[in-house]
């Protein structure tokens, strides 16, 4: 099926001259990375645009820089690059795991993590862990640099705080020593958007903390819960209690993919079953 | 219309391509390369798979203009000199019945074995599940794989 809207397609080769056609454009482009949202958008005629501006001609935008306290991701690494990446394995456990629950390979070759942001639909498999390790969003207009806390950075279902003018550099997150997993449902390996997902982090002086998406219009830390678990022993009879918090921190719809109480049931058994196994790779010393 | 010109199995192919213009409609339509199919056309099936500089990609998502001097391998690439090994034990095993998720399978598969010649069969697994098949119900697809990439299995 062919794209019914025409447009124009610019490819920059850096990221000034980007900045330079997003503020010429005023507001008539889209940014066009890995393309796994946009041609769909763009087919089914969800979107119109009269620009695409192709970044992938930007070799700034694709690295991976690693520096003692944190690590930054560029606006054109994609899920495999995550996924090939030993040191974001080791070091962002949780973000690396989602990574690997993203659709299939054939999507995550070439569907990048900043666009997965940019998309904001709600079952976004990477927020619960940039949420969990409090990352920054690092954007660029012709008129200057600002940083954007992760924590305000979804506005709504498919919206961002970002404005029509900039460009998303990359992220940058912090380096915790910590074990933690992702916790997805969905209906089958594959392609499926996740029903439910919970990031699930702990760490030696027994502080967790845990993000949600799928279950509420935007993804979320889950603080309650956080602060009813801090500096305790997890025991089976505390994991019940916790549990017991799981359906205030939550919001979530009945659709066509499950029902409200589907949702809350399985995040609940996610949420003990992520909290052992976390546990468990923390004291056993393997992710 | 703009001109676009990339490596297309081995050779150098040059187009005119409006940019509203996807991959998979080009290389059908416009160059007579009928190995990757239409199946969901939004990226959930992988019939349309191609190499895109040696990673698998959804051709039905990828706009022709974004491949100006790049390198697309299809099936008909990979079948040039013969077929491939996994391509053979899948005739052997008679691994498909209707053949339209074929390509991106061996697509998939090609790729996997690139990186992991040996793959397990969660690996093998993971690396198609991205590909759906609703005739012969993936057994003896895997089993082809499995069978064509054992350690020390030889030609």
């Amino acid at each position: 099926m062919a794209i019914i809207n025409d447009f124009e397609y610019h490819k920059p080769k850096d990221i000034y001259e980007t900045l330079l056609l997003l503020s010429e454009l005023n507001g008539k482009a889209k940014i066009l990375a890995g393309g796994t949202d946009l041609i769909v958008n763009l087919k089914e005629e969800i979107v119109k645009t009269e620009n695409v501006i192709d970044i992938k001609g930007i070799t700034e935008l694709n690295k991976i820089e690693l520096s003692e306290d944190n690590i930054f991701i560029g606006a054109g690494v994609t899920f495999t690059d995550i996924i090939e990446s030993q040191k974001l394995k080791e070091k962002l456990p949780i973000l690396w795991k989602a990574s690997m629950t993203v659709a299939s390979v054939g999507i995550r070759n070439r569907a990048t993590l900043v666009g997965n942001i940019c998309s904001a639909v709600p079952s976004l498999d990477s927020a619960p862990a940039l949420l969990i390790y409090d990352s920054e969003i690092l954007v660029q207009s012709k008129t200057g640099k600002r940083t954007i806390s992760i924590h305000d950075w979804f506005t709504g279902p498919k919206k961002t705080i970002l404005t029509p003018d900039e460009l998303v550099l990359g992220i940058k997150i912090p380096i915790f020593q910590h074990a933690g997993v992702y916790e997805k449902l969905g209906r089958y390996k594959g392609e499926d958007l996740a029903q439910a997902g919970i990031g699930i982090f702990v760490d030696t002086n027994r502080n967790y903390r845990f993000a949600y998406c799928a279950v509420g219009p935007i993804p979320k830390r889950m603080e309650k819960l956080e602060e009813f678990l801090r500096g305790k022993e997890i025991s089976d009879k505390l994991l019940e209690e916790a549990a017991e918090l799981i359906p205030s921190e939550i919001s979530p719809i009945s659709d066509i993919r499950s029902s409200k109480e589907y949702r809350i049931h399985m995040m609940k058994i996610m949420f003990k079953r992520g909290l052992q196994k976390s546990v468990a790779i923390l004291k056993g010393g393997r992710s | 219309m703009k001109k676009i010109t990339f490596k297309l199995n081995g050779e150098l192919r040059s187009v005119y391509v409006e940019p509203e213009e996807i991959l998979l409609d080009v290389l059908r339509e416009k160059l007579g390369v009928k190995s990757p199919k239409c199946g969901c056309d939004r990226g959930d099936c992988g019939a349309c798979a191609v190499l895109l500089n040696g990673r698998s990609v959804r051709s039905c998502l990828v706009l022709a203009i974004e491949t100006d001097g790049q390198e697309i391998i299809t099936v008909e690439g990979i079948s040039k000199d013969g077929l491939s090994k996994v391509q053979n034990t899948m005739l052997d095993k008679n691994a498909f019945q209707c053949g339209f998720c074929a390509p991106g399978m061996i697509i998939s598969t090609t790729e996997l074995i690139e990186k992991n010649p040996h793959p397990n069969l969660e690996e093998i697994k993971e690396a198609l599940s991205g590909n759906l098949c609703r005739c012969t119900g993936y057994l003896p697809i895997l089993e082809s794989v499995q069978e064509a990439t054992e350690e020390g299995h030889h030609e």
